[in-house]
């Protein structure tokens, strides 16, 4: 009997193994390859049997760092700039959606502003909205309609202290970006928080308010240290989605506002894929997302479930 | 008197950025979309310039054999990935449903394909899809078995792989979660009785995940539409047009072919598509709220 449990459990056992090394091993790969030399991932030194080199992360972060590497004469990828670009695209957009969403989020549970049903219809309405749709309204308005004339006022002024000719538009910039990726992540972002919001007890913030405290200081230092967890959660979604969408940016982008993600799409198109450089821009990015894998994954799979589960 | 007046505000006060941001960036742009799909537009005009076609567009594409192609490939991406992840996801769940330690460790390791940017997840794929230095077709080799043309004769299956591959775990997890809070009665009823393991779980354990199962799938085929980065960097669509998904001919025919009245109309019946999936799975979770509601009223009148 209980060699027969055993016996059981060994398998069991190697079916997780065999699951893990299914979903971490593409990623393992990756992260491998982007330490060899073109010439060894193509010529096929399978294994480890190999010099690790960091030549590859020095050729697609040329235009930042500080030295000039000594394999290369020119610096021809930009990934460094791009890098920065995306941070300040994500970063700046996950910020804003959480302080936005958080109002909304108290406005909706405190003061029964509309019903439940109306804020999930609305998130699963634009949950279903694929970028791909956004793609063409976004491309017309950010590039004809959101633009400030450069005779008037903001618009001159924005042009003589920055040059450039046209119209001043939003498309090009890094607020054209910023804007659609919070109104993207709004909805599920205020819907994720009301959930946590509904349990913050309503006498805690009743005490406050009779010690003199304003609707702001009370939402402010009452409600929001109370709902750390729901924020994480919502922080871990946005930012994910900030960081890797692809279509939107390449659409709204210019030479200066690129992202990540459009220049490894850029650079795999070429007919001559760089598979080294590649994967090393390609681990780069992962990178971020690994982390909070690593270190949040309960807040993770709480925004996840929760989708699904509740409605 | 101004203080009632300021708490009055108040909830509009919460609310403005939010609904000002999304009137601008979500409300605005769809309308703007559904007024251009009705004009031959282009990118270089503005949409006042724009001639009025009416449903020209629709038309158009309606009897256009590329869109039609490029529908059906979406729909078959679409029910093959949700078939084959709900088939493997669910499996795996009832497989996996133990106390085992280091649990939390092992979810950690399967979200980490979700996670990842849809860029980077083509970028891996294809590359070990590669048909000389590809990590597929040198294992195979190194079997001695002839290689596989895996982005060219076999693309759409090549890439229903990745995406079974990247999302999954989607349903595991889920799957997992419904399972681990089914009511501990109802099992150890059938156990008494004398159930099989598999009687178990066709009688018992699927039946009442039903609805965590239903939900999980129209989730994933709502997202199955989405897809468009891993498959533009994995095959860019081709080869011919056996990969492109609606989406990505969205893009293409926005960007490439330069006719923004088109792509809006294409968007559009994608949207319609897309729509009705969603009221659907929203009609469905209140009836199940409802009928929820009504047992436990009746269990509670028993009493």
């Amino acid at each position: 009997m209980s060699g027969a449990h055993k016996k059981q459990n060994s398998v069991f056992y190697v079916l997780i193994a065999v699951l893990v090394f299914m979903s971490v091993g593409p990623v393992l790969l990756m992260f491998v390859n982007s330490f060899k030399l073109d010439v060894d991932i193509i010529g096929g030194t399978t294994g480890l049997l190999f010099l690790p080199t960091i030549q590859n992360y020095e050729t697609a972060l040329c235009d930042i760092l500080w030295y000039e590497p000594e394999h290369l004469d020119f610096c021809a990828l930009k990934f460094g700039g791009s890098f920065i670009n995306s941070l300040i695209i994500a970063l700046i957009s996950t910020g804003l959606t959480l302080v936005i969403g958080c109002m909304g989020a108290y406005a909706l549970v405190r003061f029964r502003f509309m019903g439940r049903d109306t804020v999930s219809l609305t998130t699963l309405m634009v949950r279903m909205l694929p970028p791909a749709v956004l793609l063409v309204p976004v491309f017309g308005l950010w590039n004809n309609e959101f633009c400030l004339d450069k005779e008037g006022l903001i618009g001159g002024m924005i042009r003589e202290s920055f040059g450039g000719r046209g119209d001043v538009c939003l498309a090009g910039t890094h607020s054209g970006i910023i804007l659609i990726y919070v109104a993207m992540n709004l909805p599920f972002v205020i819907w994720i928080l009301q959930s946590f919001i509904v349990q913050v007890p309503r006498s805690l913030e009743e005490a406050a308010r009779v010690d003199g405290a304003g609707p702001f200081q009370v939402f402010f230092k009452v409600v929001l240290p109370l709902i750390k967890p729901g924020l994480a959660a919502a922080a871990i979604f946005t930012f994910r989605i900030a960081w890797n969408e692809y279509l939107l940016a390449s659409a709204l982008s210019d030479r200066d506002t690129k992202t990540v993600p459009i220049l490894i799409v850029n650079n795999m198109s070429e007919f001559n894929v760089e598979w080294g450089v590649i994967m090393a821009t390609g681990m780069l990015l992962a990178i971020p997302p690994i982390i909070f894998t690593l270190f949040a994954s309960r807040q993770i799979i709480t925004g996840m479930t929760a989708g699904a589960v509740k409605g | 008197m101004s203080i009632a007046r300021v708490n009055r505000m108040t909830p509009y006060m919460f609310m403005a950025p939010a609904a000002v941001i999304m009137a601008i960036a979500l409300i605005y742009p769809l309308g703007y979309m559904i007024w251009g799909s009705f004009r031959a537009w282009d990118p270089s005009q503005t949409i006042g310039e724009a001639e009025f076609v009416g449903l020209k567009n629709y038309v158009t594409l309606w009897n256009d054999p590329n869109f039609r192609e490029s529908l059906g490939v979406t729909l078959k991406f679409a029910f093959f990935v949700v078939t084959f992840e709900l088939i493997i996801g669910v499996g795996l769940a009832l497989l996996l449903d133990r106390n085992i330690r280091g649990m939390s460790l092992l979810r950690t390791m399967f979200i980490l394909p979700m996670m990842i940017a849809p860029v980077v997840v083509g970028l891996m794929w294809r590359y070990m899809y590669h048909p000389t230095v590809g990590t597929f077709n040198r294992t195979l080799e190194s079997l001695g078995l002839p290689s596989v043309d895996w982005l060219g004769s076999h693309a759409l299956m090549s890439v229903i792989i990745a995406d079974i591959w990247q999302w999954t775990p989607f349903i595991f997890i889920l799957s997992l979660a419904a399972l681990q809070s089914l009511p501990r009665s109802a099992l150890e009823a059938a156990r008494i009785d004398g159930a099989t393991a598999w009687q178990q779980i066709w009688y018992i354990k699927l039946p009442l995940m039903m609805p965590v199962l239903i939900v999980t799938g129209l989730l994933r085929l709502i997202d199955a539409f989405k897809v468009l980065e891993v498959i533009l960097v994995m095959t860019e669509g081709g080869p011919g047009l056996s990969t492109e998904i609606l989406a990505l001919r969205i893009s293409r025919t926005a960007t490439e072919f330069r006719e923004l009245g088109v792509a809006a109309a294409m968007s559009n019946y994608l949207l319609m598509l897309l729509l009705i999936l969603t009221l659907g799975m929203f009609a469905f979770q209140r009836i199940q709220e409802a009928r929820a509601a009504r047992i436990r009223a009746a269990a509670e009148e028993d009493v």
